[in-house]
């Protein structure tokens, strides 16, 4: 029987705009907030858990924190990497191949717009699978968007409830001072009245594009004990992927999650009805349609019914997202590893005003390309 | 980098390799090949040399109706890169094949607004240079 891990620590850097400090320097800042969290320092670190900057990125970032680990995975999803990664220290930790991980990301992606170093639609380079998909113009937000029309086609999903998922991440953005858009309430109307980006998709369909880094310490629950914070217990996992470029995708209304989301109910020995907070990937509102129904926590098809009338928003009966998601808090590019924070800060009662009764149970479902790889985490008391 | 580097740098247009060139040199003639599997009788898209279904290489190329309908399909209204920003409005569809297989391409040669879900299409091929024929599709 593998060692049982939990999440010790976990903190972020400064984000929404911060024009003033560099990539590396938003990891550092990160990953001392989770350890000071934790109660841990950087000579605990022996495993180190990273991407998203560099080709080389793992070598880079030790260099800049001065860590020499036993261990280094640099595995590469997109945002659901996260929730990979969690799997992954699940299986380092337990075979003895490191005690302590380190999880850090962090990314300038607003500032570099601003200042210009980087456009918003890079096209993938035209070569190997993608040169059948370059020349079209299919944007980002477009693939989503064709996603989003399928699921209209076939279920009668409209624009006014994937409004009301972008409306209740940003009612939960409104408690929380951090949020990009605190102060900046929202309605359906202002949603679906909002510039058309790809249709159906509006501007307020999308996540924001935002600066910032976050890090989670994980350990063994038997050295967990003694650190500062109350452990958070990793109770299952799973991870999937489907598809990296659209025409390989099978069944569009019908997202990996399902089998990320199998494998981690069956480790975590729970089911969906069990779950009373999630923490789900949001980078557009479709997003979070389909996840819902992939993970059973509503029927296939009936994901626009559910969302509506506020249901995961403050007061609803499935709230997710609490800090405001990537739609309304923050979403520096690859956001997996702050549904993970979230989580922890829920299940640990941190949470003040947007506090939730989460039955002890949280689960985050990152989803990393494009609707292409989902990575299940479920958490709980240790 | 300007403009003028980042085209050259980052071309949009496909580089064909040893195992894509029979279709875009297909697109160039006027035909839409795809590859079948003879192991497993299945026809498959984008090609390969080992079958993404049964991992067989009896993989044998063969030409496409051409026809099929709209799975799925987004009219962009935002893109910043040249030389998309130029055709906005724009519709990017995924079409299932008559022989089942589906791509990403173009819808053109209507209304942006009256494309659908389901619409029967055909292909059309557009020269974009003496390199490149892309394949496209307009409604029956």
């Amino acid at each position: 029987m593998p060692q049982r891990i939990a999440i010790v620590g976990v903190g972020e850097s400064a984000f929404g705009e911060v024009p003033d400090k560099n990539v590396w320097q938003l990891h550092a800042d990160a990953a001392h907030a989770a350890l000071d969290d934790a109660g841990l320092g950087k000579q605990d670190v022996d495993g180190i858990f990273s991407a998203g900057v560099d080709m080389m990125h793992p070598l880079v970032l030790c260099e800049y924190l001065g860590l020499h680990p036993r261990y280094t995975d640099s595995t590469m999803t997109g945002g659901s990497v996260w929730e990979y990664y969690v799997e992954h220290a699940a299986g380092a930790i337990g075979t003895g191949l490191c005690e302590t991980a380190l999880l850090v990301y962090a990314s300038t992606a607003r500032s570099d717009v601003k200042k210009r170093l980087r456009t918003g639609d890079l096209p993938p380079l035209p070569r190997g699978p993608s040169q059948f998909e370059a020349a079209y113009g299919l944007t980002l937000i477009g693939k989503y968007a064709m996603a989003a029309r399928r699921h209209m086609h076939e279920f009668g999903t409209t624009s006014e409830q994937l409004a009301e998922i972008s409306v209740a991440m940003n009612r939960w953005a409104q408690k929380n001072p951090r949020a990009f858009n605190h102060g900046k309430p929202i309605t359906v109307e202002q949603v679906i009245s909002s510039r058309m980006i790809a249709d159906p998709l509006h501007h307020l369909d999308c996540c924001l594009r935002t600066d910032g880094g976050g890090a989670v310490v994980i350990t063994t629950e038997e050295r967990a004990r003694d650190l500062k914070k109350k452990p958070i217990a990793v109770l299952g996992t799973g991870t999937a992927n489907s598809h990296f470029t659209m025409s390989q995708w099978d069944d569009w209304t019908d997202m990996i999650a399902r089998e990320s989301g199998a494998r981690a109910y069956a480790r975590a020995g729970v089911k969906p009805a069990d779950i009373r907070f999630a923490m789900i990937y949001d980078s557009f509102t479709i997003t979070v349609l389909l996840t819902l129904e992939a993970l059973g926590l509503c029927n296939k098809g009936e994901g626009g019914a559910f969302v509506s009338g506020g249901a995961l928003g403050p007061g609803g009966r499935l709230p997710i997202n609490t800090d405001g998601g990537a739609l309304h808090s923050n979403q520096p590019g690859m956001r997996g590893i702050f549904l993970l924070i979230e989580a922890v800060r829920q299940l640990r009662g941190e949470c003040g005003d947007r506090q939730v009764d989460t039955g002890g149970l949280a689960l985050v479902n990152g989803t990393g390309g494009y609707l292409s790889a989902c990575g299940t985490v479920i958490l709980g008391q240790a | 980098m300007d403009e003028a580097e980042y085209k050259l740098f980052r071309n949009h247009l496909p580089i064909a390799d040893g195992e894509t060139a029979p279709y875009w040199e297909g697109a160039k003639q006027g035909t839409l090949r795809i590859k079948r599997c003879t192991a497993c009788d299945r026809p498959f898209f984008y090609p390969r040399t080992y079958c993404p279904r049964c991992g067989s290489d009896a993989t044998r190329w063969m030409d496409a109706s051409g026809r099929g309908h709209v799975y799925s399909y987004t009219v962009i209204a935002h893109n910043d890169v040249a030389p998309f920003k130029e055709w906005l409005p724009y519709v990017v569809a995924l079409v299932e094949l008559d022989e089942g297989p589906r791509l990403v391409t173009n819808i053109v040669g209507c209304d942006t607004r009256h494309v659908k879900v389901g619409q029967r299409v055909e292909v059309v091929f557009e020269k974009i240079d003496e390199a490149v024929t892309l394949p496209k599709f307009r409604p029956v």
